[in-house]
């Protein structure tokens, strides 16, 4: 009746299409690119085909996988202290009105000035690796903040009534109900977060980049066009694809491991 | 008198409560007598919402202990609105809330010991049903071993004993609401409020839900104040029927039904029920008329 029934996400029919389908057009796509590089004799330092793009990510290799390690290094971490922030900002925001309605403006200045104009200044004002960080926690942590703040405040209130009616503190309201009610909203302000933290790093990279002492795969990116190298700065930019991807899906994993045995976006149509 | 009644018996797992409710010498609930203490006596409550709505005017109630009563009228009579207030889930405007019966001692000063039964089931949907049966002991900070132990006595009495990990959303709407009253039950209150608990349920399960509830109110002995618009669950559950006037909420009459308890489906198709059901329909419709209020019919 319970876990056993649980089918886990649809492996049936419908999910390959869903599969093969973007697989199939990317071949298609790289296809393209391939044969109008061809035709038309395109040189690779204004476009690289497909082919030397996946022989330079071979052979740059080592280089862009320590770029990339300190990459993600700086989007983990800023998204883990997003995470932290946005969610004790929530909390703090649910528990006092006052704080709520002095601080909530200035999230929102933060989340609405372009994250590209700060970042030169954080630059200025911070170490390099602290002003990387900065800008991916910047951008991450307003969606987490937003999506909190709407969780908590969605809390069914006949069950409210139920914690009131039995003397519930305002700790115990919180941890055991407010939180929990919270918690797929959370999951999915992380998965927003995940993307943007990923793009904070990478802005403040790239404005980094002119200083020189960075080494992230934005900075790579920054690297390789003062110097044409088109190919690597198509490789990593490839790579920078490819780890918001793996982000994305690792966060909607997450989400769907958290969540499968109670709520409804976890669950598979059953009916 | 039929000891065991026809729903349960087709209910095996409800046979323990029949040997409890027939070994218990209960009170003879279908007198409401006028001896018992009152649990709960609203004078002159009034209630009016911060929009300006008058949902409660003057309105008087006593409630006597191990009374079943049903508080019958049409939506937006004010009948949710009496049991939040005596629930404590919100304070009267005016006029004067007495507990006596419904204040717990102990560490907890006067809080109010009262189960609550809601329209939805309510539950917690990201814990198992045990967990959720678990909730307002843990919430009075009750002894974990203590705890489990009443958490499984109460879903032993609402049948739910093989579904204590489930989650909610793996029950019927009828489990749902069976869980909801086995939380409700768990802390032992003296008195049971429900607000249409039975309401969205379909008739089949509302009449099994019905049937099981008589048996736990007999076996347990607590009070129930019982919210409904309909008129054959008033007459079927209750020792007294309050029949509410709307717009502003006040006590249009009282009928009390006579009928003896344990009652059952013999009960639901007798002249007696279908009598019962004219007078408590036409008082209704009478209420829903003129609303002022009138002696009893």
């Amino acid at each position: 009746m319970t876990s056993s029934a649980d089918p886990p996400i649809t492996t049936g029919g419908i999910a390959w299409p869903r599969i093969v389908l973007p697989i199939a057009t990317l071949a298609l796509g790289i296809l393209i690119w391939d044969l109008v590089v061809g035709i038309k004799d395109i040189p690779p330092f204004i476009l690289p085909g497909p082919g030397l793009v996946a022989a330079t990510l071979l052979s740059d290799w080592p280089l862009l996988w320590d770029s990339l390690l300190v990459t993600l290094v700086t989007t983990f971490e800023g998204l883990a202290l997003a995470l932290a922030g946005g969610i004790g900002l929530a909390i703090l925001f649910n528990q006092s009105r006052l704080i709520e309605d002095s601080l909530y403006p200035y999230a929102v200045i933060l989340q609405v000035t372009p994250v590209v104009a700060v970042a030169p200044l954080l630059l200025i004002y911070l170490p390099q690796q602290a002003a990387v960080l900065a800008c991916a926690w910047i951008v991450a942590f307003f969606p987490i903040l937003a999506n909190t703040t709407l969780g908590l405040n969605s809390v069914d209130r006949n069950l409210a009534d139920l914690f009131k009616i039995y003397g519930a503190s305002r700790v115990s309201v919180l941890l055991r109900l407010k939180l929990p009610s919270a918690l797929p909203y959370m999951l999915g302000g992380l998965r927003i977060a995940g993307g943007l933290s990923l793009i904070g790093a990478v802005v403040a990279e790239i404005a980094a980049g002119s200083a020189g002492a960075g080494s992230g795969l934005a900075y790579r990116i920054a690297e390789s066009s003062y110097r044409l190298n088109i190919p690597r700065m198509f490789a990593a930019l490839i790579l920078l694809s490819i780890t918001g991807i793996a982000i994305f899906l690792a966060l909607s994993l997450l989400s769907y491991l958290v969540l499968r045995r109670w709520h409804e976006s976890a669950i598979a149509s059953e009916r | 008198m039929p000891a065991i009644s026809a729903g349960m018996t087709a209910e095996v797992r409800f046979d323990h409560i029949e040997t409890r409710a027939t070994n218990t010498s209960m009170p003879p609930a279908a007198e409401p007598s006028a001896a018992s203490a009152p649990v709960v006596t609203l004078s002159g409550v009034t209630k009016k919402f911060a929009n300006g709505t008058l949902a409660l005017d003057y309105f008087d109630l006593t409630i006597r202990d191990g009374e079943f009563v049903s508080l019958l009228g049409p939506s937006g009579c004010g009948k949710s609105t009496a049991l939040r207030l005596i629930a404590g889930l919100s304070e009267p405007t005016g006029g004067e809330i007495s507990r006596s019966g419904i204040g717990r001692g102990g560490r907890s000063g006067n809080r109010l010991d009262v189960g609550f039964v809601f329209q939805e089931p309510t539950l917690m949907p990201w814990a198992t049903v045990f967990r959720n049966v678990m909730l307002p002991l843990e919430l009075q900070g009750v002894e974990r071993r203590a705890a489990r132990r009443r958490v499984t006595q109460a879903l032993e009495r609402v049948g739910l004993a093989s579904f204590r990990d489930a989650y909610p959303r793996e029950l019927s709407g009828g489990m749902k609401m069976r869980a909801s009253i086995a939380r409700a039950l768990v802390t032992d209150p003296p008195l049971l409020l429900m607000d249409e608990p039975f309401a969205a349920l379909d008739e089949i399960t509302r009449f099994k839900l019905n049937n099981d509830l008589l048996g736990l109110w007999r076996a347990v002995g607590h009070t129930v104040i019982f919210v409904t618009h309909s008129v054959f669950e008033s007459v079927y559950l209750s020792s007294r029927i309050v029949v509410m006037t709307p717009r502003p909420g006040r006590v249009f009459t009282e009928l009390v039904v006579d009928q003896p308890y344990p009652r059952d489906e013999r009960f639901r198709t007798s002249a007696e029920y279908a009598r019962h059901c004219r007078i408590a329909s036409q008082a209704l419709s009478r209420a829903m008329e003129d609303g002022s209020p009138e002696g009893v019919s």
